[in-house]
């Protein structure tokens, strides 16, 4: 199985190719539809006959409050993102430097947490938020997002600690660091590619949030951004509102792809520490 | 429910809660006064609905709340899917919580909240009912109790290319199925019908295809399930009311497609000249008529009422009703608040604003309305045919059943006769089980 | 939303474990620490996913409430039933769970199947890519970034009877109707948002395989197929089979996409989380509970099964790994040694 390098080249600028369209294809229709006019809204030319912003107009129209919407969305998923990332960093630690009793059962107790389906847990939570009197509060979407949040985070975290040495906390603390000074000093700095990794798997999650969000709301001014979407409607209860709905899907996504463009390097670079341990 | 909330505040470790809660069974600020409900408490409430495409709730609230600055009504706005709704008034009503004071309430709702008491009573005297269509108001009752009062309404109606119609030389829109099947054969040896379906409805897996299965049934002369809910599917009226629709797929009187048809779907094959006839809603009749150029057959259809199968035939009845939440404060505030949001002069108004079925007779005969919406007069026969879908309290599950069975009788993988043997022993289990 | 969100989790257990050397002895206050340091994350997981769960399995034992036919109202109280909506499953009423039961089990197998091949060949283009490649790695994560509810209606927008997925291949296919293709079109979404998730955590396995090793296998007259089978794929296998798990994990609970995409109550589409929710939603939560502890074991005996017979290494367990042995000598031994 020889080829010529010129081949492998074209081969190989090929397969990029293929991996790029695969991916971009079915966003770029979302896009595409989205600047399309309601009216030739079902036209399936490969780019608007007529460039049209009426559906970012209609989304971003202030009855709607989309804007805001995404503002809520920000601060759930920033918040519980933050307030994970914190918890599930102690956690990870213990898990990966600390001798202790129970560690499996703690870890396969963590793992379980993530197995039972979301949609069985919202009506038991959605009760005990009405005692609280947390219906509209951010807590009460903050605090159920932790059920996938924190599991994923803290079995993320759980191996970058687990692959930094041993030798260099021992050393920290041989010079007389305590190890909450070892920790914070040399552990945090090592595994910031890792926390970076775990803070932006951890808000996509949470940012992609719906079910739990749209029942612990009830108020436009608290909905999160997928909530919103679900609001949408046509001309008429039966008509589908798909523009809009394309538009908001892009602008619920172009934030996620501007971060993950900006730091996608370090998104890779945080998964490849990861895995070369 | 109650018993649910009470377990899990208990397995919380709140039993006293518990009890506290039972003590409170009763729908709050209901008192029961000689067996008639009074409703008592003044102040804020919400307006729960799906988001209002005509944009005209938010200017009805506005004037309540200009007259009424002590009583201030929010709009509380649910998504846009049905099943949603349902979901989210459900949940409000499990939890016991006044976040929803006043739901907008789809018609085939009502059994199912009043009979898990989700939904008070109403007062009927305070409200203008004889002024209405009475199969509307019919939609509003459970038991003969007044639960939900009539605020919009919905009937089906057949939509037809007068163009064509006329070029057959066919004068009158057909009355029963087999003249539908008749002027659709003269219709389609025209040079301009080439490549044209006669007919379609709604017929996707969804609950417009109980619509037009119960539409099929009523208007062979069956009836799906009678008052007491009993079902009534395996009966020679209904088998051919459901063996028109079989057949006609079969036939190709209704074209393959329609199987994926919601009601945008009917109305896209329609206005691009796909079809010589719909069975659509009211709301379809502003948008085939635009002269925008989106539609190719603004001007060149009329409607009539739905056909069936010796004479005209019977509509499904859509729309939403106003209902009182059981676990509401503010209850007085609520029953003034929907006396004034059902009235004829908001039904004006938002009829002026956007098409849609208002539930009193007197704006059918309004010239006005009717140079708007030439409609008008055949929906009003449409509505007084109308038989009510199934009033059943577990409503989720019937339909259920029904699309599932009528589903598979219209695609041919069953025999009419066998899904509606199947169909009446899934919903007399149903009816009976529990 | 709720069934994806755990992609990343795989690469960060796809670690083998350490080799074995002395850890430093537990001193007596290390059981506090950790302690202090795990209550915490135990605390919050307790209320928001054990404390739901007990609620869940006690709601189980409960049946529905019946209609009083005097009154024509439902009944207060809910009836015990035992588990009895356990036994339903097996009676006439099972045939939907069981049909939701091989939905979710041939969705899980063929989803993960095939995000597993073509993350692979993802990887390894991506491997050998030089130029363009912040371009590729940002596309590869703009699927995985798009939220599943609009990627969903995205889908349903594509797969529309009119859509771009039947003007491009000159069919006329109903997707959304039951049938085959409802499946096909809800493994074609959920693959092409996970399949480049595969592949960036495959990627990051690849990356550390030094070059030594394939011009040694070169000198010994290996071609490129072999090299694949022999080494590439022996040294990624152990973050492959723990992102294949967990992967596993989340298609096995897969809810808003056949949801959003195709609807609910479609017999060729409805999983067990959607009968779940569907039963819940008309009021009957006791099976609806009943449903989701089945799937709940359901799940966590795949794990188990996937955890015993292929040896992923879920816990991190220290020990001699047994996915040790195909790993070749890597930089980090050399540092350690």
């Amino acid at each position: 199985m020889t080829l010529s390098p010129k081949l492998r080249k074209w081969l190989l600028y090929a397969g990029v190719a293929a991996v790029v369209a695969y991916c971009l294809a079915p966003f770029y229709w979302m896009l595409v539809s989205s600047l399309r006019r309601t009216s030739d809204i079902f036209a399936n030319s490969p780019f608007p006959t007529r460039l049209s912003f009426e559906n970012y107009l209609a989304v971003l129209d202030p009855s709607e409050s989309f804007t805001r919407a995404l503002l809520n969305s920000l601060v759930v998923a920033g918040t519980t993102t933050v307030v994970a990332l914190v918890l599930a960093t102690f956690t990870a630690y213990a898990m990966a430097r600390l001798e202790f009793r129970l560690k499996r059962l703690v870890l396969t107790l963590i793992i379980a947490t993530s197995m039972f389906p979301v949609v069985s847990l919202v009506v038991p939570l959605l009760k005990m938020f009405v005692d609280f009197g947390w219906i509209n509060s951010y807590q009460a979407m903050i605090v159920p997002s932790m059920s996938f949040t924190l599991p994923l985070a803290v079995w993320n975290l759980t191996a970058f600690f687990r692959q930094m040495p041993d030798e260099l906390e021992h050393a920290a603390m041989v010079d007389g660091c305590t190890r909450g000074q070892a920790f914070r000093k040399i552990i945090i700095p090592l595994a910031a590619p890792g926390m970076f990794t775990t803070a932006i798997i951890t808000f996509i999650a949470a940012w992609n949030e719906f079910l739990i969000a749209l029942s612990m709301t009830n108020k436009p001014e608290m909905q999160t951004a997928p909530v919103a979407i679900s609001t949408f409607s046509g001309a008429s209860q039966f008509e589908t509102p798909f523009g809009s709905q394309m538009a908001a899907g892009v602008l619920v996504t172009v934030p996620l792809v501007i971060m993950v463009l900006l730091f996608q390097r370090r998104i890779v670079a945080g998964l490849t520490a990861g895995a070369a341990k | 429910m109650k018993s649910r909330t009470i377990r899990a505040l208990q397995s919380g470790g709140a039993a006293f809660v518990g009890l506290a809660a039972l003590a409170a069974c009763g729908p709050a600020g209901a008192a029961k006064a000689g067996g008639r409900p009074t409703f008592e408490g003044r102040g804020p409430i919400t307006y729960v609905a799906g988001k209002d495409a005509s944009g005209s709730v938010q200017e009805m609230l506005d004037r309540w709340n200009e007259r009424h600055p002590s009583e201030k009504v929010t709009f509380v706005q649910l998504p846009t899917d049905p099943d949603a709704q349902r979901q989210q008034m459900i949940q409000n009503a499990q939890t016991k919580s006044d976040a929803y004071t006043v739901l907008a309430l789809d018609a085939v709702w009502t059994s199912e909240f009043a009979a898990h008491r989700w939904i008070d009573r109403l007062p009927e005297d305070r409200y203008p009912l004889s002024q209405m269509l009475k199969p509307i108001v019919e939609t509003g009752k459970y038991r003969g109790g007044l639960y939900a009062l009539p605020f919009s309404s919905d009937g089906g109606m057949l939509y037809y290319r007068t163009d064509l119609l006329k070029k057959a030389r066919i004068g009158q829109p057909p009355a029963t199925w087999a003249e539908m099947k008749a002027d659709c054969a003269k219709v389609k040896k025209l040079p301009e019908a080439r490549g044209m379906s006669c007919y379609a409805g709604q017929f996707q897996k969804y609950e417009g295809l109980t619509v037009n299965f119960a539409e099929a049934v009523n208007s062979a002369g069956g009836v799906v399930t009678d008052a007491k809910g009993t079902p009534h599917v395996e009966t020679p009226q209904a088998k051919r009311g459901l063996d028109f629709l079989v057949n006609s797929f079969k036939d190709g009187t209704i074209p393959k497609d329609a199987v994926t048809y919601q009601e945008e779907d009917g109305r896209r094959a329609f206005q691009t000249g796909k079809l010589i006839f719909l069975r659509n809603w009211p709301y379809a009749y502003p948008l085939m008529a635009k002269k925008d150029g989106s539609s190719k057959v603004a001007d060149r259809f009329r409607t009539a009422p739905l056909p069936g199968l010796d004479g005209p035939g019977a509509s499904s009845l859509g729309g939403h009703n106003l209902a009182l939440s059981a676990s509401a404060e503010n209850k007085a505030t609520a029953i003034d608040f929907m006396k004034f949001l059902s009235s004829q002069e908001i039904q004006r108004f938002t009829l002026s604003r956007a098409p849609g079925a208002p539930t009193y007779e007197a704006l059918y005969k309004d010239p006005k309305l009717i140079k708007q919406y030439p409609y008008l007069p055949t929906l009003k026969q449409s509505i007084l045919h109308a038989v009510p879908r199934p009033r059943v309290f577990q409503y989720g599950d019937v339909t259920a059943a029904i699309q599932q069975q009528v589903y598979a009788a219209i695609t041919g993988s069953t025999s009419s006769a066998q899904a509606l043997k199947d169909l009446q022993q899934t919903l007399r289990q149903q009816s009976a089980g529990e | 939303m709720v069934t994806t969100q755990n992609q990343a989790a795989p690469r960060a257990l796809a670690l083998p474990a350490k080799p074995p050397r002395r850890r430093p002895r537990a001193t007596s206050g290390t059981g506090r620490l950790a302690a202090l340091l795990v209550s915490p994350t135990l605390l919050v997981l307790v209320v928001v996913v054990l404390y739901p769960t007990l609620v869940a399995l006690k709601d189980s034992l409960y049946g529905t409430p019946g209609l009083n036919p005097k009154t024509g109202f439902v009944n207060d109280t809910d009836p015990f039933v035992g588990l009895q909506n356990y036994g339903a499953i097996f009676g006439a009423a099972g045939a939907r769970f069981w049909n939701a039961f091989w939905n979710t089990t041939f969705l899980t197998v063929t989803t993960v199947a095939l995000e597993t091949v073509i993350g692979i060949a993802m990887a390894l283009i991506m491997h050998r890519a030089f130029q363009g490649r912040a371009l590729v790695r940002a596309s590869i994560l703009v699927p995985w970034a798009i939220p599943t509810a609009v990627s969903g209606l995205l889908w349903r927008w594509i797969f529309n009877s009119n859509g771009v997925a039947n003007a491009l291949t000159g069919q006329h296919i109903l997707w959304t109707t039951e049938g085959f293709h409802a499946k096909l079109a809800v493994i074609i979404a959920d693959v092409w948002k996970t399949a480049p998730f595969i592949g960036l955590l495959v990627l990051a396995g690849l990356q550390v395989i030094s070059k030594e090793v394939y011009e040694a296998a070169r000198i010994d007259g290996a071609g490129a197929l072999r090299q694949f089978w022999n080494i590439t794929l022996p040294l990624v296998k152990p973050a492959l089979l723990v992102a294949v798990l967990f992967r596993t994990l989340d298609a096995l609970r897969m809810f808003d996409l056949p949801y959003i995409l195709i609807g609910a109550k479609k017999t060729s589409v409805e999983t067990l989380s959607m009968l779940a929710q569907d039963q819940a939603a008309n009021v009957r939560f006791g099976p609806a509970a009943a449903y989701a502890v089945i799937l709940f074991v359901y799940v966590f005996l795949i794990a188990l099964a996937f955890v015993r017979l292929l040896g992923a290494d879920v816990l991190g367990d220290d020990g001699p790994a047994r996915t040790r042995r195909w790993w070749l000598p890597r930089r980090r031994t050399e540092v350690a040694a």
